[in-house]
């Protein structure tokens, strides 16, 4: 009787570790099942490599969302990772115990904060911002990325921080007995250490700036064409799921799930790379 | 000792970018608190949700009842889930690869597709419709690999000394888990509940087309509900009613400071209970 209680327990947990296998198959079968009318009426390369969008005369091609995502993720980055990594750096080496106690929940809070309350503030203040001081309408690429690397911040913050604390100390204490400046030492002897986590760090915002929806969907303006400055508005492949589903039938829907399979994929390689990084940092 | 200019100029980036950061979370904290506090008016907590006064509080009911409906789900199963890979599975196993594998995906999917897919599989393929049931599910699948990855730490964390002493006692693998390795790992346990609590609430892109957006109390599992996250979204793309939005955030935020103080609670407590084992 025993027996057959461990067994049947055994077997209870380990359907429930099954679980994430179950979801992930579910997700892929069902997604590629919606998606994969579209690819081949449209025709995978005209998906991918059309300029139009126009749903209402059944023209699909989601180059201009592929590059709208591909340019606000930059943009963010290019703003975030250095802030978040010199920020990182700071709270590792050069905080005072009375500071940190106040900036480490801020940051944490940071990283639980809604998106639709990233959103609304970017909309009120950073769009009327843009506007006025760099003219054009407000909702840009550059709003989204400024607005992408303010939200992509806790998450490079968190990850460099732990990177950095897993190098022993005495690479930083090496480099200053050697008569090196305690910047230097850090920059110089003690980063190229936590490389590898500092960029999983990186991988990890990327992988947060490319899925994110409701708050970018609010100050970049939405306009489906391939942009020519930082101050046109774009549209992400996020976005452009988001705004049309609510009425899509027929070939656009399954148009609009092809979306999501091509978003799914790129995240899809974003992980990957991910846990590369992270086994490399681990050994 | 003066310094060379790299070393101030690395100084002096360092400490910008610490001041950028926090001046950019006072801001954002300040400006939600300041624009949304004048406009809590008691109106915003009636039972009933009209066009001329938008209450928040079928929503925050409705949050409640999504988190919880959630949880129900993705707690025993993460917890399952955990405990499976730590007290069982065998080191180098395939299948336990390809479990760890199949969580990371799932935890780095973005929230859009999370909806997607819930608006195919569970409203239209199960057909339940445009629902609390359909969000919450939805929910579920999203924090699964959340709740895996935290109880996997907590229960690491348990020392294998207690699970020797255990089974040295002539207790067997089922009666160890659960009385010698679960209870010092609740609040580790407690805290990826928290951390998840988190997330159902801030989130907005996965229920718009699961759960739907009726701003009302639902009458069962089945009707459709919108949480406090898409309440705000709602609220602020209508731009009828910008006031009542910015006073949405102020409960959102206080929800998330609330949210993020019991977790550091819940973590700080399993630190101390794990540190002495």
């Amino acid at each position: 009787m025993k027996a057959v209680r461990e067994k049947g327990m055994q077997i209870l947990f380990l359907l429930c570790a099954c679980a994430s296998i179950l979801a992930v198959a579910l997700i892929c079968v069902f997604l590629f099942a919606g998606g994969f009318p579209a690819f081949r009426e449209i025709g995978l390369f005209t998906f991918l490599s059309g300029t139009v969008w126009k749903p209402g005369s059944e023209t699909f091609g989601i180059l201009p969302m592929i590059l709208g995502s591909l340019y606000v993720t930059a943009g963010a980055i290019l703003l975030g990772v250095p802030v978040g990594l010199f920020t990182a750096v700071f709270l590792a080496y050069f905080c005072p115990e009375k500071i940190y106690r106040i900036l480490k929940p801020a940051v944490n809070l940071l990283a639980g904060i809604p998106s639709v309350i990233y959103g609304f503030f970017a909309l009120v203040i950073l769009v009327p911002f843009v506007r006025e001081t760099f003219g054009g309408r407000g909702s840009s690429i550059l709003t989204g990325s400024l607005l992408l690397g303010f939200m992509i911040l806790p998450t490079v913050i968190s990850v460099a921080e732990a990177a950095i604390r897993a190098v022993p100390r005495t690479y930083y204490e090496g480099g200053l007995a050697l008569g090196a400046s305690k910047e230097r030492s850090l920059f110089f002897a003690l980063l190229p250490g936590a490389r590898s986590g500092i960029l999983a760090g990186v991988v990890l915002g990327i992988g947060r700036a490319v899925g994110e929806t409701m708050a970018v969907l609010m100050v970049v303006g939405n306009q489906a064409r391939i942009p020519k400055s930082l101050l046109d508005g774009v549209r992400t492949l996020t976005t452009n799921i988001v705004l049309e589903m609510g009425y899509a039938s027929g070939l656009h829907r399954e148009a609009l799930i092809a979306t999501a399979v091509v978003l799914f994929l790129f995240i899809l390689l974003i992980n990957l790379s991910f846990s590369a990084l992270k086994r490399r940092a681990g050994e | 000792m003066k310094k060379d200019p790299l070393s101030r100029l690395l100084w002096f980036l360092v400490w910008g970018s610490a001041i950028l950061t926090a001046a950019l979370v006072a801001v954002l904290i300040g400006f939600v608190l300041i624009r949304g506090i004048p406009h809590l008016r008691a109106s915003l907590f009636s039972w009933t949700y009209t066009s001329e006064n938008v209450s928040l509080l079928p929503s925050l009911i409705n949050t409640l009842a999504m988190t919880a409906l959630a949880l129900a789900a993705a707690v025993p199963l993460g917890v399952g889930a955990a405990v499976y890979l730590t007290e069982y599975a065998k080191r180098g196993n395939r299948l336990v690869g390809i479990i760890r594998l199949t969580s990371e995906t799932l935890a780095g999917i973005p929230s859009i597709v999370y909806g997607l897919f819930g608006m195919i599989f569970f409203v239209d393929t199960l057909g339940l419709g445009l629902s609390l049931l359909s969000g919450a599910a939805t929910m579920a699948v999203m924090v699964l690999p959340l709740m895996m990855r935290t109880t996997e730490e907590a229960l690491h964390s348990v020392p294998d000394s207690f699970r020797e002493g255990s089974f040295g006692l002539g207790a067997g693998r089922l009666r160890t888990i659960f009385r010698i390795v679960l209870p010092p790992a609740v609040p580790g346990i407690l805290s990826g509940v928290i951390l998840s609590v988190g997330r159902v609430v801030g989130e907005t892109a996965a229920l718009l087309y699961t759960a739907g957006t009726v701003a009302s109390l639902p009458e069962n599992l089945f009707s459709s509900a919108r949480t406090l996250s898409v309440h705000m979204y709602t609220l602020a793309g209508e731009g009828l009613h910008v006031d009542e939005a910015y006073a949405t955030a102020v409960v959102l935020l206080g929800l998330v400071v609330l949210i993020n103080g019991l977790s550091a609670l819940a973590a700080g407590k399993w630190k101390k209970g794990g540190g002495h084992g």
